[in-house]
C-alpha cells in the first residue's frame, strides 16, 4: 500500500522548525576564552546573537585605583595576554602624558622594535586561532612555531614569555643584551650551530629574514585557499559607517576601508616615537583580493593583519638599525612615590587588536584617582550582534574569528 | 577646530547649558548640564563643522574619599562625572565632554543618579553605559537594556564608588 497524500501542503507544517535557544560557549573552542553567545535559532540560521561577558571579570580598575602606576603594569599584560608589550606601552605613555615625562630617544627605538615585534607575535595568533576557527589545522601550527621565537626573543630580553612588564613608565625594565646564546628553535629553523652566542639585535635580525620568507607561504596555505575564500569572503560584511558607530578600531576598521592608523594619526606623544620610519598602513580593499571578496568582509579583515606582519617586519629592522646610535639611555627613573599632579590624561594607542586607551586621573597622590582601560576588543565584539544576526550557525566562529577578540581585554 | 572655538560654537548653541571648560588642561574639557547632554551629543555629531562620528570612551569617574583623614587634602566637592572622550574621524580632532551629578539621586544614598542614555546618538554607548551602571553606578535615562555587563547578574553594588564595599560572601564563596 502506497502513502498518498491528499494536500501536500499538510507535510510541509509538519517539518517546520522552531525557534530555539542555543548557548555557544563560555566554553566552546572557537569563542577565543570564555565568551558566551546566546543565540535565537531558526534551523540553522541564527536570528538574533546576544554576546554575555563578563566571566574573567576581576575590576583591574578598581585595583588600579589602588596601586603606584608602575605596579599596575602587571596587570596591563594580563588584559591582552597576546600582546602584553602593546598593553605595557600603552598604559606607560598614558601616565607619561600626565606627568610630562621625556623619554630619552634610545627608550623610544627600543619601544618601537619591541611593540612591533609584539604585534606580529599577536597577528600570528590571530591567523592561527582563525585557520583553527575555520577547521584547518596547520597554519596554527606554523604559526606558533613562529611565534615561539619571539617569545625567546623577548625571554632573553626581559625574561619572561607572555606577562613581560617589559615596557614602563619612563622606557624599559632592562637594556637589550648585549650577548646571547642563540635560542634552540632559531637556531634549529635556519641550520646555525646550538651554541652560537651573538648579541640579540643579530639574533632578531636572523629571525626576521627567516620569517619574512615565510609569510608568502601563509598566503598560499590560507589567503589563496578556495576552502577558506568560501568560508570568508562577502560574509560579516560590516560598512564604514557601522565600524565607526560601534567603536570598532585597528584592522576592524581598516577592513571597512577607514584610512585611521594611531601609529601615523594618533597624538604627538605616541606618534613621535614613529617618525621618521617608513611604513604603509594596509587598507581594505586590496587590489590583489579574489573576486568574491564585498569591502569590509572577514576575509578583507585577515588580509589586513597578515599585511600588517609585513609592515611590523620592516619596523623591527628600522629600529634595530637606529638602536645602536640613538642618544640618551634604555629608562628615565621613575619612583614609585612619585605623586601623580592633579589634572587627567587619556591616550590611545594601536594595539595589534584595535585602538587601547588609558584614561588616569592623578589627584596629588601616588595612587591615581581613576585608571580607566578601555578596551578595543570590548568595542569590536559589541558588533557581533547586528553582524551576526541572519547568518547560518556555522558562520558564527568565522565571523567572531574575524574580529580576533581576547576575553582577558574585554573583562578586565 | 580648535577645543576653543567648538567651545564657542557650543556656548552659541546652548547657552546656559554649558556649564564650564577647561580648555588648558591635557585635554581640553567642555562641561554640560545632565539634562541637555543628548542635544549637545547630536549636534556635537550632525553638525559638519564637529562630525564627531565616533566615541572612542565613556566612563564614569567617582570623586570622593571615603577616609575622613584624608578628606579634607582630597581637594574635590564629592560628586560623580560621567567622561565622554570624542573623535572625528573627518577633521581628526579630538573633545572630552564631562557630565557631572551628585553622587546620589536627591542625596538619597542608594539611589543611583539620572543622565540622559547617549546610546542613540552613538552605537558604541549602549554598551560602554552598561558598564558604567555596572561599575560606577551611574543610572542611564532611556537606554535600551541597561543590565550589568562585567559583574554577574545578581551582584549587588557598584564596585568602582570609592564606598564600595566588598560582599563577605558570594552564593557560599568568601569574599574577604
Amino acid at each position: 500500500m502506497s502513502l498518498q497524500l491528499e494536500d501536500p501542503r499538510v507535510i510541509e507544517f509538519d517539518v517546520r522548525t522552531d525557534e530555539m535557544l542555543v548557548n555557544m560557549g563560555p566554553q566552546h573552542p572557537s569563542t577565543h576564552g570564555v565568551l558566551r553567545l546566546l543565540l535565537k535559532t531558526d534551523g540553522e540560521i541564527v536570528s538574533e546573537v546576544t554576546p554575555h561577558l563578563g566571566y574573567l571579570h576581576r575590576c583591574a580598575e578598581k585595583i588600579g585605583e589602588n596601586l603606584a602606576p608602575q605596579q599596575w603594569i602587571p596587570y596591563t599584560d594580563r588584559m591582552d595576554y597576546l600582546a602584553g608589550m602593546n598593553m605595557n606601552l600603552g598604559w606607560a605613555l598614558a601616565v607619561e602624558k600626565l606627568i610630562k615625562m621625556e623619554v630619552p630617544e634610545k627608550a623610544m627605538v627600543l619601544r618601537v622594535a619591541i611593540a612591533e615585534l609584539g604585534r606580529i607575535a599577536s597577528h600570528l595568533v590571530g591567523m592561527g586561532a582563525y585557520g583553527l576557527d575555520l577547521g584547518t589545522f596547520s597554519p596554527f601550527l606554523y604559526a606558533f612555531r613562529e611565534r615561539e621565537i619571539i617569545l625567546d626573543l623577548f625571554e632573553e630580553a626581559c625574561g619572561a614569555r607572555l606577562t613581560y612588564s617589559y615596557l614602563t613608565i619612563g622606557g624599559a625594565t632592562h637594556d637589550l643584551p648585549e650577548q646571547i646564546t642563540i635560542p634552540p628553535g632559531l637556531a634549529a629553523l635556519t641550520g646555525h650551530k646550538m651554541d652560537l652566542s651573538l648579541s640579540w639585535i643579530e639574533a632578531c635580525l636572523i629571525f626576521l629574514e627567516w620569517l619574512e620568507k615565510r609569510i608568502f607561504e601563509y598566503h598560499t596555505l590560507l589567503t589563496r585557499n578556495q576552502i577558506f575564500i568560501k568560508r570568508t569572503a562577502g560574509l560579516g560584511v560590516m560598512s564604514r559607517d557601522m565600524a565607526i558607530d560601534y567603536g570598532c578600531t585597528g584592522p576592524v576598521l581598516r577592513g571597512s576601508g577607514v584610512d585611521h592608523d594611531l601609529r601615523r594619526d594618533g597624538e604627538k606623544i605616541y606618534t613621535r616615537m614613529y617618525e621618521g620610519y617608513t611604513f604603509d598602513i594596509p587598507v581594505a580593499p586590496f587590489e590583489v583580493a579574489p573576486p568574491e571578496v564585498i569591502l569590509g568582509d572577514n576575509w578583507c579583515r585577515f588580509f589586513v593583519r597578515m599585511k600588517e606582519v609585513n609592515q611590523s617586519i620592516g619596523l623591527v629592522r628600522q629600529a634595530l638599525a637606529r638602536y645602536p646610535k640613538a642618544e640618551g639611555t634604555y629608562r628615565v627613573p621613575f619612583k614609585m612615590a612619585t605623586k601623580l599632579p592633579k589634572g587627567e590624561a587619556y591616550l590611545e594607542t594601536e594595539c595589534p587588536r584595535g585602538q587601547m586607551g588609558f584614561y588616569v586621573i592623578g589627584n596629588d597622590a601616588a595612587n591615581p584617582l581613576r585608571a580607566r582601560a578601555k578596551s578595543s576588543s570590548f568595542c569590536n565584539l559589541s558588533v557581533t550582534g547586528p553582524l551576526c544576526a541572519g547568518c547560518l550557525i556555522a558562520d558564527i566562529p568565522a565571523i567572531v574569528g574575524s574580529l580576533d577578540v581576547v576575553m582577558g581585554e574585554i573583562d578586565r | 577646530m580648535t577645543s576653543a572655538e567648538i567651545h564657542q560654537a557650543l556656548v552659541a548653541k546652548f547657552g546656559e547649558k554649558i556649564t564650564g571648560a577647561n580648555l588648558e588642561a591635557l585635554d581640553p574639557w567642555i562641561e554640560v548640564a545632565p539634562a541637555a547632554i543628548v542635544d549637545v551629543a547630536e549636534f556635537l555629531k550632525t553638525e559638519p563643522a564637529l562630525a564627531f562620528d565616533a566615541l572612542n570612551n565613556l566612563c564614569g569617574v567617582d570623586y570622593f574619599e571615603a577616609d575622613p583623614k584624608k578628606a579634607a587634602k582630597f581637594g574635590h566637592e564629592p560628586h560623580v562625572e560621567v567622561v565622554y572622550h570624542l573623535y572625528s574621524y573627518t577633521h581628526r580632532h579630538w573633545l572630552v565632554i564631562k557630565v557631572k551629578t551628585p553622587r546620589w539621586q536627591d542625596g538619597a544614598p542608594g539611589q543611583l543618579p539620572d543622565v540622559p542614555s547617549v546610546a542613540g546618538v552613538w552605537a558604541i554607548a549602549d554598551w560602554h553605559e552598561r558598564e558604567a551602571y555596572d561599575l560606577v553606578g551611574i543610572n542611564f535615562v532611556g537606554h535600551p537594556n541597561q543590565r550589568r555587563i562585567l559583574c554577574a547578574e545578581d551582584w549587588v553594588g557598584h564596585p568602582l564608588r570609592k564606598d564600595y564595599e566588598f560582599p563577605l560572601e558570594y552564593h557560599g564563596i568568601r569574599g574577604r
